[in-house]
């Protein structure tokens, strides 16, 4: 029951409509099958399913808006839950930032977003990726911790201006730490898919369980300003954290690391190395996305950064029709144009460097300058003559994506990790600036 | 068409948080969660908002009007009757013990920005969940139908899920015994219900604080109200049926100033504590009051917040922090207000002595700890003689305060260390025998119907000091130093032994006498040196509550709220940093 077909969703969001007494209505539908499984000392902890199917309705009288939500269909309660959010809109203040409902878009067309092998998992498959992953473990005597999450979902939309929408998508997520029984090793691997064909838990275990196993020992190394070869696992969140901060409205009002001095936003200047272009696109075949946004607005190729220079920002539709500024939506994953060098190949480029597998707890210490704090962790090697080393203790670094860019060296060959496409980075003078002794 | 039952061994994730401050008021290891990305409470929340960044965090739940949230849930005596079919339905298939939680969870938030409301939601989730032991191993299921039939089903998956995991399980769970209550009622001693409050009028108390900010200074300014109703039903195969009112507030604004010149913006957040408590919090008492250092114009709260108060102060302080001297790395004497201490007791003690994370359950995630059963019994100093540290689940106006844990377990206080001596740990009651105790601590709690209840941190708190000292007492000692009030950045290690901290406000400390506002300011420590260089604490008139709504752990993750007392506290020879970079 929980995914519904384009036509079963819309014949009831159809229905949905037919009972509306408001200025506007808009009904979105949405629903999940899934499930998980995770482990600890190489053991099943826990394991759960998720199968949820939820309706929600916003009625607009004026300026006036309220949402009202349901998980059956019948038409009973179809018209009650309605009337709620009819209810509560009347009770509602007024919007001063309402904007009218949007009529009928052309949407792009992903089906790729939708893998069948991924939605065919069942909870038996779960248990054997876990299991053989634990089993590999065993066998090396390391012990592993991790997470398998899969969902299979569809969200359907429509309004009383003949907007229509309907997507399906599946995903996968994996994560493995891998411990040594002294505690004084750990490696980690992660891995997310639209398509199960292209997932492969032992692959992974072995990456984490070598650098669990590799990592043991490590030595303090003096924290400082180093070149680093960020992994795609460490690079993520660093550029993650910049796109989330790529909207227009808190650039135009002053307080955005886009905002310009005396006013305005740095939209159109150079802020960055020429070698660095992020851009959305949920046709992507790697990355296939969404091709509507929350609100209906559709998700286009949108190029955020082009050889460094900032091309586009995201907004509010409020924010774009009161500055008059170009509509877009922000996007739900980035791609950063990479280079045909692996990790591996960097390292051998590298006279001396610090290869880093992950950034850990990472938070903004000044959002003027979208200056992050964090550590490293699961495995942190020096690397001297293109080689890997020894293991080195685990860092804190202050340091900004904005910076980050400009100090690039390399840019690799991009992976998919969050719905990104990730490349690995090297980067010169990435600011360390104390030693931790965590594993 | 019938409503599901849900088998989850922990929940979706309800909770959509979302950095609306500069720092997001949430205590999530990973603020970007990759394995959150595909979360699509965005598409049909409140805000409808995107998948990228909604505007609203949301406690979820289904949309209601706000006088839903004052209506009465279903009796004591018809709960008991559901929980019964659980009860025996699971003990039918084979359970050899059995929980039903029935949950019926209420929120209300609101949001405001300089003149305007933003957003006004209430919500409601109600269900059940059942937790069972068979052949040694747990099983955990849900269900939103809550009738006797909806129940006994959800308790034959949870067993049928038990021996299905039974079958990969090495070690068999031990529970602590644990006494039958019978049928026990508890309720947070709050004076007025937040929900009886007219929204119009808690609309106007957050307007009334943004005009306070923006009439001193500020450019813009963010507030919110959460207001938290947990009716939780906990009944257990021990022979407890345990009925508990639980309420949680937390009013709270980031003021943002900015100087166009220069393009130069900073922000100042509220000083106020989420609590355990009632709309009372909100009306200002004298008595409450207690003043910071002195030339600071600093206010600390202790059982009721003045928002409009600490709104214009918010107003000047936001404005002053823009032209306020950028900090000269180095080591300094820090002088630590509560509301900014509370923060470092949670990352650094109280998430460290969690046993789970000790024992390796989070390693995948949250991490370990550097406080091993090993390391314990080295008895190596955690802190200074000075460092008493009690974990508890009582404190009156705590958000930890609850009369039972989610697994039936009357809670208490107790000592997790003591001067400067680790001698205990945080558990629940499958964790209580690893460390040869015969009684569970009181730890668990689940954050809703539909997530499996696990071992999460209580109250943790440092004890004031003995002797009779004030924060200007302390200041008079300081030759070269910071004072630091408020909740700014933070980040610590997986295994809790590196963090950083920032503030809200920082002042210069030089010659006993605060001297000027500083910027920039962040100090980076290891735990064991830091508490080991605590060298004073001010005295119980100083205490009070500093807490987070927002704790996660767990995969998928749960949130959990709690509090941390303290008194103004003094660390000698702590390196700070000075945070300030050039970009474009």
């Amino acid at each position: 029951m929980a995914i519904l077909s384009q036509t079963e969703a819309q014949d009831i969001l159809k229905k949905v409509l037919s009972f509306s007494t408001a200025d506007e209505c808009e009904a979105t539908l949405n629903g999940t099958i899934g499930g998980n499984v995770r482990s600890a000392r190489n053991t099943i902890s826990t394991a759960g399913a998720v199968d949820n199917v939820s309706l929600a309705v916003q009625s607009r009288f004026g300026k006036r808006s309220g949402v009202a939500t349901c998980n059956e269909f019948d038409e009973a309660t179809l018209r009650r839950c309605v009337q709620r959010a009819e209810e509560i809109a009347k009770l509602a203040p007024e919007s001063p930032e309402y904007v009218p409902l949007m009529g009928p878009q052309k949407y792009l067309s992903s089906p790729a977003s939708f893998a069948k092998r991924t939605a065919d998992i069942t909870p038996d498959y779960r248990a054997q990726q876990i299991g053989a992953s634990m089993a590999l473990c065993d066998a090396k005597k390391l012990s592993s911790a991790a997470f398998f999450n899969d969902s299979n979902s569809f969200i359907a939309k429509r309004n009383s201006k003949g907007l229509e929408a309907y997507q399906q998508l599946t995903n996968l997520d994996f994560t493995i730490t891998v411990r040594t029984p002294d505690g004084l090793g750990s490696g980690y691997a992660i891995a997310n898919y639209t398509d199960l064909a292209k997932f492969d838990a032992a692959r992974l275990t072995r990456v984490a369980a070598e650098k669990a196993a590799s990592s043991v020992k490590a030595k303090a190394i003096e924290p400082g300003k180093y070149t680093v070869i960020l992994e795609p696992a460490a690079a993520v969140e660093m550029l993650s954290n910049m796109m989330r901060s790529m909207d227009s409205r808190n650039a135009d009002e002053g307080r955005s690391f886009l905002s310009k001095k005396g006013g305005g936003n740095k939209k159109g200047e150079k802020m960055f190395d020429e070698r660095v272009t992020i851009y959305s696109d949920p046709t992507h075949p790697e990355v296939p996305d969404l091709t509507f946004a929350g609100d209906g607005r559709p998700q286009q190729k949108v190029t955020w950064i082009e050889k460094g220079v900032v091309k586009n920002l995201y907004t509010s539709q409020f924010w774009a029709q009161k500055s008059n500024s170009p509509d877009i939506p922000p996007p739900s994953g980035w791609i950063m144009e990479g280079g045909t060098q692996s990790t591996a190949d960097l390292i051998k480029g590298t006279a001396k460097g610090i290869l880093v597998t992950r950034l850990w707890y990472i938070r903004a210490v000044d959002p003027q300058t979208l200056l992050y704090t964090g550590l490293t962790r699961d495995g942190t090697f020096y690397i001297e003559n293109g080689q890997i080393k020894f293991p080195v203790k685990n860092f804190r670094f202050n340091e900004s994506p904005v910076i980050m860019l400009n100090n690039l060296e390399a840019v690799g060959k991009a992976v998919r990790l969050g719905g990104n496409l990730v490349p690995p980075l090297k980067i010169r003078d990435f600011t360390f600036t104390s030693l931790s002794d965590a594993v | 068409m019938a409503s599901r039952n849900c088998a989850r061994a922990a929940l979706s994730f309800h909770l959509r948080f979302v950095p609306i401050f500069t720092n997001p008021p949430v205590l999530f290891p990973n603020l970007y969660n990759p394995l959150k990305r595909r979360d699509f409470v965005g598409l049909t929340g409140l805000a409808a908002g995107t998948l990228f960044l909604p505007n609203f965090p949301s406690f979820g739940g289904t949309p209601v009007d706000p006088s839903r949230l004052l209506e009465p849930g279903v009796d004591a005596a018809m709960k008991k009757r559901l929980a019964d079919a659980g009860l025996n339905a699971a003990k039918a298939a084979g359970a050899t013990y059995a929980d039903v939680r029935i949950g019926r969870y209420l929120n209300q938030s609101i949001f405001t920005r300089e003149k305007q409301v933003q957003n006004i939601a209430s919500g409601e989730s109600y269900g059940a969940g059942v937790r069972v032991l068979a052949n040694g191993t747990w099983g955990f299921a849900a269900t939103n139908s809550v009738t006797e039939a909806g129940i006994a089903k959800a308790a034959q998956l949870a067993v049928q899920i038990a021996k299905a995991n039974a079958k990969v399980q090495k070690e068999k769970v031990v529970l602590a015994p644990q006494k039958g209550f019978g049928d026990v009622t508890w309720k947070t001693p709050i004076q007025l219900n937040a929900f009886e409050v007219p929204v119009a009028q808690k609309v106007e108390l957050l307007l009334a604080a943004n005009a306070k900010a923006t009439d001193n200074g500020a450019s813009f300014v963010n507030s919110s109200l959460f207001q938290i109703n947990e009716q939780k039903y906990f009944a257990s195969t021990d022979g407890s049926y345990i009925d508990q009112d639980v309420h949680r507030i937390w009013p709270t604004f980031s003021v943002t100033a900015i100087d166009r010149a220069s393009g130069k913006f900073r922000t100042r957040d509220a000083l106020s504590a989420p609590m355990g408590m009632g709309y009372e919090y909100l009306t200002p008492k004298a008595a409450d009051k207690i003043a910071g250092a002195a030339g600071t114009g600093l206010i600390g709260y202790r059982n009721s917040y003045d928002i409009l108060e600490d709104a214009a102060l918010a107003g000047k302080q936001a404005k002053q922090k823009l032209t306020a001297k950028s900090v000269t790395a180095g080591k300094y004497d820090l002088v630590l207000d509560p509301n900014h201490l509370g923060l470092t007791i949670h990352e650094s003690v109280g998430h460290p002595l969690e046993l789970d994370r000790v024992l390796g359950y989070e390693a995948n995630y949250a991490g370990t700890s550097f406080a091993t059963l090993e390391w314990k019994a080295k008895k190596i100093p955690f802190g200074s003689k000075l460092v008493n540290i009690v974990a508890d689940k009582l404190q009156p106006g705590s958000l930890g305060a609850v009369g039972y844990d989610d697994e039936g377990v009357k809670t208490k206080q107790w000592d997790l260390i003591k001067e400067g001596t680790l001698v205990d740990y945080q558990k629940t009651r499958d964790q209580a025998h690893i460390v040869g105790q015969n009684e569970s601590d009181g730890c668990c709690y689940a954050d809703s119907w539909d997530s499996v209840q696990f071992q999460r941190m209580p109250n943790v708190s440092l004890q004031p000091g003995t002797a009779k000292m004030s924060v200007d007492d302390m200041i008079k000692g300081v030759d070269k130093g910071i004072y630091i009030a408020g909740r700014g950045s933070y980040s610590i290690d997986q295994q809790r032994y590196n963090f950083q901290f920032g503030g809200q406000v920082f002042y210069a400390i030089e010659k006993g006498k605060i001297t000027e506002m500083l910027e920039d300011v962040a100090y980076q420590a290891n735990t064991q040196d830091f508490w080991n260089s605590c060298s004073a604490i001010c005295d119980q008139s100083d205490y009070r509550l500093f807490g987070s709504f927002f704790d996660g752990k767990g995969q998928p993750s749960q949130v959990s709220a709690v509090s941390h007392g303290s008194a103004t506290t003094r660390f000698n020879g702590v390196n700070v940093i000075n945070t300030a970079r050039k970009i474009g």
